[in-house]
């Protein structure tokens, strides 16, 4: 074991940057440039604001993502209880200094770009829990001790987030965060149990709920109720997405998106812009992009030897896919609306920022998929 | 257990429990592109037509409005080019230097700039805000010289209603306006092709042919974006012109009519006894119906107001006038028709009639002596009047008068201010005074005084039966999709029986019992025009083409006292509203007669002075016109 570790630390750089998922790597580029062309669509047919910003913003974290991947994947191992901790600082620093806009409070401002902690916590709780499962003995998982403390990881960051308020975002950590209990090896029952219990208490959540969310959930059972208020983003989306027919409008002729009929076209609704001009083609092509990425991830935890590689990149493959599944389903009617981005497509820079972290951890497990970590 | 098994069997379950998320990953993906399918590929029909419903935004321009012309085909109510000034907000760079560039060069009042400036704050910046709707080509002239200092100002050219007659046809034609909220809501026409600035008809044939007359609308659609601005304009779809509507009018005539009343109160109308087509109808005084196409001004609305002359009533259809002693060919009639007279028949006029201690005077003091029929409608002789109603009785006297048209609308429902009027019977006392009748009154009804009431229009078209032989015409004033000519009509109107191609019957058109009788009153009509003594004599026109027969008419507006009798007071001496009407029906020419024709002069004095004489001036151009008239009957049809 000790000269395993030695071995693998004696990598050199050309190594490294042979030993990158390169199939990943050019799925995360081509989904970065169509990004920026989506962007500039948003901003009219002309580089302004946001595609400039968004175009800064990939040429930052790419770089970093590859940065990110050339430590240790032992080295994330070592710092991931840390990190974790870190990020729920930044979650406790922003809940009380944290910049305040359209009535949450999730931001700090880093003068370079405005950071939303949250984003962070993401990934920061899929390394923390990987590593609690990577070190657990398989026959403690389902010991009172252990579940008491994994629901704790998981629990902690969820009351920040849903106290800024961010229903979104917590929901994704929640889910992030149980994906990897189940392939940690959480029994099965008490999952079933606890999702009996979510059903039963289900009333008494939606009582708990704001009115604005309770809102968005009777908007999404009947968009028409209200198609000028609340329905609004729902009902246009949809019109656009179902108007961009098999090809598409083409490229910057998105007359839903060009005559400002859709809400959050930058940010949540991304993605209605880009199936307005490029069609079911186009969107089943940016999918596909997707599910290669996600692929890719899912397999480069299955070549790892550690466990807390292979926990991290399952988890983080879920991740990705959840945090599509969801941003698609609330622009496709299936969901309510929910804020969540499209992870790379959409503005935003600490969705970006942590998105290309894990990429980046995920590339390290790659380049040190044969590492063991004790 | 050992421990490096632990790991393995870890690695085995995450491996394991990683294949179910896979499969689930697989499935859920497959559901989003099955969502994706179905918005995109099956239901893309119906959201690209909500997309376009999204962006494209419709803009109903106002309809031109049909013409209307006149039997010749003049245009006497047409459409005109205007140009207006409108401001586009957004496009402004200094909205107040702008407005007090615009108030020098155009002289816009204080009011004005106060309402321009309230407009700005309603309106969006990228709607147009009208300054002035009609400018005159010097100011349209200006503007457009000045044009590089104005920005954000435009110039417009559009289509208006506009009467190139102006007061002529006023009454006939009515104007058009704004509409009101519950003019809008009360026509689904106009409420399906309102837009701000279209004007509707609001009086007359405007008002009552609104549905013919309205026109589509022309269609501009425009790209807009999410908050209604204008992105840049699609298509232009052009609107249809409303139906054009002749009338059987003859502007000639009508407005000859206006000249001969010039500044006094009364009414011309004039018919073809055969057709029934209406060739002119004048009510005087009358004003300028393009006045109020743009909004009429608060001091030349109270000019028209308070005008003593009352331009605003219409008084060929609507003024009620007692007929005087143009209701005597009715009485004679009646009494001929029911035999209660010969020509034979004979009475002493000694100027007064006494009726159960009531005294009933002759216009004429001295009294006529003894009268026949001819005789006394030639002089107009009351006393024999007095005496044939008293035998003939009022309810037979209504009978022949209603046969004749009194008593009932004349055009129907075209008009809605046109009134019924009144002649009167015993069982109409009865019903409406709860009174009995009284022989006196009788008596006074036989020379057109009393209850009686009738429009200038009922008369003529008496006098229009009465010439043509005694058959009923149907008044029109619009040459609807069959237009009958002269000859045809007469033929018809002779055999007694007309068929009726809109109720597809057969109308009995005889008016008379014996055709005999129709031919005396003429003849006494003729005397009262053409012979030595008639009343209006002065007025006749020897020429046989010209020539016509006539009676006057001198209505009583109230009851002259012992004093004013013995006083025989000069016009001029009686206060204006004390004034008798004067009045007179004629028909010509007296050989094979064609047109009959209403004058009313209110408060004129006596008919022979104050109305013969206009008949006279007016018979000679109706009558020269008579072949041109002729000549244009097969002019187009038009479908109302």
């Amino acid at each position: 074991m000790f000269q395993q570790d030695r071995l693998s630390n004696e990598i050199t750089l050309f190594q490294k940057i042979k030993n990158l998922d390169y199939i990943l790597l050019i799925s995360v580029i081509l989904l970065s440039i169509l990004s920026v062309f989506v962007m500039y669509s948003t901003d009219g047919g002309e580089i302004l604001f946001h595609t400039k910003n968004h175009f800064v913003k990939l040429a930052v974290f790419f770089p970093l993502m590859i940065f990110v991947a050339f430590f240790n994947i032992k080295f994330w191992h070592n710092f991931s209880y840390i990190i974790y901790f870190i990020v729920i600082l930044l979650l406790i620093y922003v809940s009380f200094f944290g910049i305040k806009s359209s009535g949450s409070q999730r931001w700090m401002d880093l003068y370079l770009f405005v950071l939303q902690p949250s984003e962070l916590m993401k990934i920061a709780i899929i390394m923390c829990l990987a590593k609690y499962f990577h070190r657990i003995k398989i026959e403690n998982v389902n010991s009172f001790t252990s579940i008491t403390i994994v629901l704790s990881i998981i629990i902690i960051p969820i009351i920040f987030v849903i106290s800024q308020p961010d229903l979104g975002t917590s929901i994704l950590i929640a889910l992030s965060g149980l994906i990897i209990l189940w392939l940690g090896g959480m029994k099965i029952k008490y999952f079933i149990y606890s999702f009996i219990t979510f059903l039963i208490s289900l009333p008494f959540i939606i009582s708990f709920l704001k009115p604005y969310q309770k809102l968005r959930i009777l908007t999404f059972l009947d968009p028409d109720r209200d198609p000028l208020g609340a329905g609004y983003q729902i009902i246009q989306s949809k019109i656009a997405i179902g108007s961009g027919g098999l090809n598409g409008k083409g490229f910057l002729k998105g007359t839903q998106s060009y005559l400002d009929f859709l809400p959050e076209k930058h940010t949540d609704f991304i993605f209605t812009l880009f199936s307005e001009e490029f069609g079911f083609i186009g969107s089943v092509g940016l999918l596909i992009l997707y599910s290669i990425i996600i692929f890719r991830i899912v397999r480069i935890g299955a070549i790892s030897r550690s466990n807390f590689a292979r926990l991290f990149c399952f988890g983080y493959a879920f991740a990705i896919f959840i945090y599509i599944v969801v941003n698609l389903s609330m622009v496709l009617g299936l969901l309510p609306i929910v804020g969540s981005p499209l992870p790379i497509m959409s503005y935003g820079g600490s969705s970006m920022l942590a998105t290309m972290i894990g990429f980046g951890i995920v590339l390290s497990a790659k380049i040190n998929h044969k590492q063991m970590i004790a | 257990m050992i421990k490096s098994n632990s790991g393995i069997r870890k690695t085995d379950v995450i491996n394991r429990r990683m294949f179910i998320i896979g499969a689930a990953k697989v499935v859920v993906f497959v559901g989003i592109v099955a969502r994706l399918f179905s918005l995109q590929i099956n239901e893309n029909k119906k959201y690209l037509t909500l997309s376009d419903k999204n962006r494209i935004r419709e803009w109903k321009l106002p309809p031109t409005r049909g013409n209307i012309v006149d039997y010749f085909g003049n245009v006497i109510a047409g459409n005109l080019k205007v140009y207006q000034l409108h401001i586009i907000p957004e496009q402004v760079e200094n909205f107040n230097y702008l407005l007090v560039r615009l108030k020098n060069l155009l002289n816009l009042s204080d009011k004005r700039i106060a309402r321009i400036n309230k407009l700005k704050a309603e309106l969006k910046p990228w709607d147009s805000i009208i300054v002035s709707e009609n400018l005159s080509w010097s100011q349209f002239v200006k503007i457009n010289n000045y044009l590089y200092d104005l920005v954000g100002v435009k110039p417009v050219m559009t289509i208006s209603r506009n009467y190139p007659f102006n007061d002529v046809y006023t009454h006939v034609l009515g104007y058009v306006s704004q509409p009101n909220e519950q003019e809008i809501l009360e026509n689904e026409i106009i409420q399906e092709r309102f837009v701000p600035g279209m004007k509707i008809g609001k009086l007359g044939l405007e008002k009552r042919l609104e549905n013919h007359l309205i026109g589509t609308n022309a269609i501009q659609r425009y790209e807009v974006n999410a908050y209604g601005k204008r992105i840049n304009q699609l298509e232009h779809q052009k609107g249809e012109q409303g139906s054009k509507i002749r009338l059987t009018v003859d502007t000639e005539i009508q407005k000859a009519c206006g000249e001969l009343l010039n500044e006094k109160a009364g009414s011309i109308s004039v018919m073809d006894i055969y057709t029934g087509d209406i060739i002119a109808m004048y009510s005087s005084p009358s004003y300028n119906p393009n006045l109020f196409l743009f909004g009429i001004s608060q001091d030349e609305w109270q000019l028209i107001r308070n005008n003593p002359l009352k331009p605003l009533i219409n008084k060929t259809l609507s003024g009620l006038y007692s007929p005087g002693s143009t209701i005597k060919p009715i009485v004679a009639l009646s009494a001929l028709e029911n035999k209660v007279i010969d020509t034979k028949f004979k009475v002493k006029c000694t100027g007064k009639m006494e009726l159960y201690g009531q005294t009933f005077h002759c216009w004429k003091e001295k009294g006529h002596g003894w009268v026949s029929l001819k005789n006394a409608m030639k002089q107009s002789c009351d006393t024999y009047f007095y005496e044939v109603a008293r035998l003939l009785g009022v309810d037979r006297l209504n009978i022949t008068a209603e046969k004749f048209g009194l008593g009932k609308k004349v055009l129907g429902d075209y008009f809605d201010n046109e009134k019924k009027g009144l002649f009167p019977n015993t069982k109409w006392k009865k019903n409406n005074l709860g009174k009995g009748w009284v022989l006196g009154e009788t008596l006074i009804t036989g020379i057109g005084q009393g209850y009686i009431q009738s429009t200038p229009l009922q008369l003529c078209m008496m006098t229009a039966q009465i010439a043509n032989g005694g058959f009923a015409v149907k008044p029109k004033i619009i040459v609807d999709s069959n237009p009958i000519s002269y000859e045809d009509a007469k033929q018809s109107m002779e055999s007694g029986l007309f068929f009726d191609a809109n109720s597809e019957e057969l109308i009995d058109k005889k008016l008379f019992k014996n055709q005999r009788n129709i031919k005396i009153v003429q003849e006494a009509m003729f005397a009262s025009t053409n012979e030595r003594f008639g009343t209006s004599y002065k007025s006749r026109i020897d020429d046989p083409k010209y020539q016509f027969a006539g009676k006057t008419g001198t209505a009583q507006v109230k009851r002259i006292s012992k004093r004013e009798r013995e006083l025989d007071l000069e016009l001029e001496q009686i206060p204006y509203k004390d004034r008798d009407h004067a009045l007179y029906v004629a028909y010509g020419p007296y050989v094979n007669p064609r047109y009959a024709l209403s004058i009313i002069v209110e408060h004129g004095g006596s008919g022979s002075k104050a109305a013969a004489p206009i008949a006279k001036k007016l018979f000679k151009l109706i009558i020269d016109r008579h072949d041109l008239r002729n000549k244009q009957s097969n002019f187009e049809r038009i479908n109302v």
